[in-house]
């Protein structure tokens, strides 16, 4: 993978801008932000911030109406389709709140499609794909469609798939957001894990505030610009006063 | 196989735009057959039929023939169509998850294949099999059964190639459509 640079992801003065006839909705008002490899950030923000938005800036799937997104260096603003569809599928992990498995697939294959789309050789995937369900602790659903699993379940289905191919970020977006309290719960220490044992880079989007007690940094966003940047020292603060 | 295990998940969905093309196909293979049959009936019948009078039967069953399977094509073009705003959400899942447009083009147009290939065949048998009561009831054994193999097996074919090609042709669009989606506008559309 990508070699030492200490920021894994920046954004320089992002900024998007939605034209609703004949208004035009600033949903990103200039975001710089730099995210350090290996490091767990919150995005914190009431809905319609431009949480959402940020993530399907840096996650590559929307392009901004100005400014830059690196990863790894690399402004993908300047990546043609099939170098984004590579970037998307090698070096990001997505988790989404409503968890979009493909409902027509079983788990194990939900897990190995984005290994279909790497190129990597069947047999080797369903080996890792078993593996990877195995780490998020279902080794024993192997086979079962997303419908006949729970919610919780299907978001750890949605993270094992997220870590597919190896990717060195992962963005979820309000991954807890349609989770009750205990299996919300179960994913965030998951998450976090997997930031402390494989060195992951996690962006999430949300407003759980279980979700903050493990990140590193929370950055705090309001009206499509960053409104502060909490360390870890501070958040513990602000938790107890809640 | 991918598009065949989604074939099989929404199989009534797919059996309708598989009607479609079933339908088509099975009236063109009774025109064939019927033809081939009437050119038999014809040729042992005392009384024989001028050549312009079958020839003007067989131009106005052709005319129709064309009307209907440009009628299933529109038809078939539609429910797929439908089949692609019903995904919106899969097909942006998977680009965000590395799919390329060329992968997601595939994936409609290996499942239409198979749809194509599938109810072409059925409804050539369909069609056949109609023609054949009809002719037998109507005109006999001799009639019935005196079309040869090989024109029967050329009849298979044709129907098989006219319905797999129109089946591609009327998903090339939809397909077009579904590739081009950007992920993030699919994963908002909420369905």
């Amino acid at each position: 993978m990508a070699t030492g640079s200490e920021y894994i992801v920046r954004t320089k003065d992002v900024v998007k801008e939605y034209v609703m006839g004949n208004n035009v909705l600033r949903a990103l008002d200039g975001i710089t932000l730099d995210i350090r490899r290996g490091e767990y950030v919150s995005l914190m923000g009431p809905s319609g911030s431009g949480k959402s938005t940020l993530f399907n800036a840096i996650g590559g799937l929307d392009k901004p109406t100005s400014g830059s997104v690196f990863i790894n260096e690399v402004d993908i603003a300047q990546l043609d389709a099939a170098e984004l569809a590579y970037l998307r599928c090698r070096q990001i992990g997505y988790i989404f709140q409503t968890f979009n498995l493909i409902p027509v697939m079983t788990a194990l294959e939900n897990v190995t499609l984005p290994m279909v789309f790497a190129g990597v050789p069947t047999d080797e995937g369903i080996e890792r794909g078993i593996k990877l369900l195995e780490l998020v602790g279902l080794g024993g659903r192997l086979h079962h469609k997303p419908t006949e699993l729970s919610g919780g379940q299907q978001q750890r289905v949605a993270v094992a798939r997220s870590l597919a191919n190896d990717p060195s970020i992962i963005l979820a977006d309000e991954p807890t957001g349609n989770l009750d309290l205990k299996t919300g719960k179960e994913i965030i220490e998951l998450l976090k894990r997997l930031n402390r044992e494989n060195g992951v880079t996690i962006i999430s989007a949300t407003h759980d505030l279980k979700m903050v007690d493990v990140s590193d940094r929370v950055v705090h966003i309001r009206d499509g610009r960053v409104e502060r940047i909490e360390d870890r020292s501070e958040i513990d603060l602000v938790v107890g006063e809640m | 196989m991918i598009a065949l295990e989604s074939i099989r998940v929404r199989f009534w969905r797919s059996m309708i735009t598989a009607a479609g093309i079933f339908l088509g196909i099975a009236f063109l293979s009774s025109v064939l057959a019927g033809s081939a049959m009437s050119e038999i009936a014809n040729r042992l019948s005392p009384e024989k039929l001028t050549t312009e009078v079958r020839a003007a039967a067989q131009a106005r069953n052709m005319w129709l023939v064309v009307m209907s399977l440009i009628v299933c094509t529109v038809g078939i073009s539609n429910s797929m169509l439908m089949s692609v705003t019903e995904r919106f959400k899969e097909i942006g899942t998977m680009k965000c998850l590395g799919a390329l447009d060329s992968f997601v083009r595939r994936l409609f147009l290996i499942e239409a294949a198979f749809l194509g290939i599938i109810a072409s065949a059925i409804g050539w048998f369909v069609g056949y099999l109609g023609m054949f009561l009809l002719f037998l009831i109507r005109q006999g054994w001799a009639v019935a059964a005196g079309v040869s193999l090989r024109s029967v097996l050329m009849d298979l074919v044709t129907c098989v190639v006219v319905g797999t090609i129109l089946t591609l042709l009327a998903t090339v669009f939809p397909a077009q459509r579904a590739s081009k989606l950007p992920p993030a506008a699919a994963l908002r559309s909420e369905i």
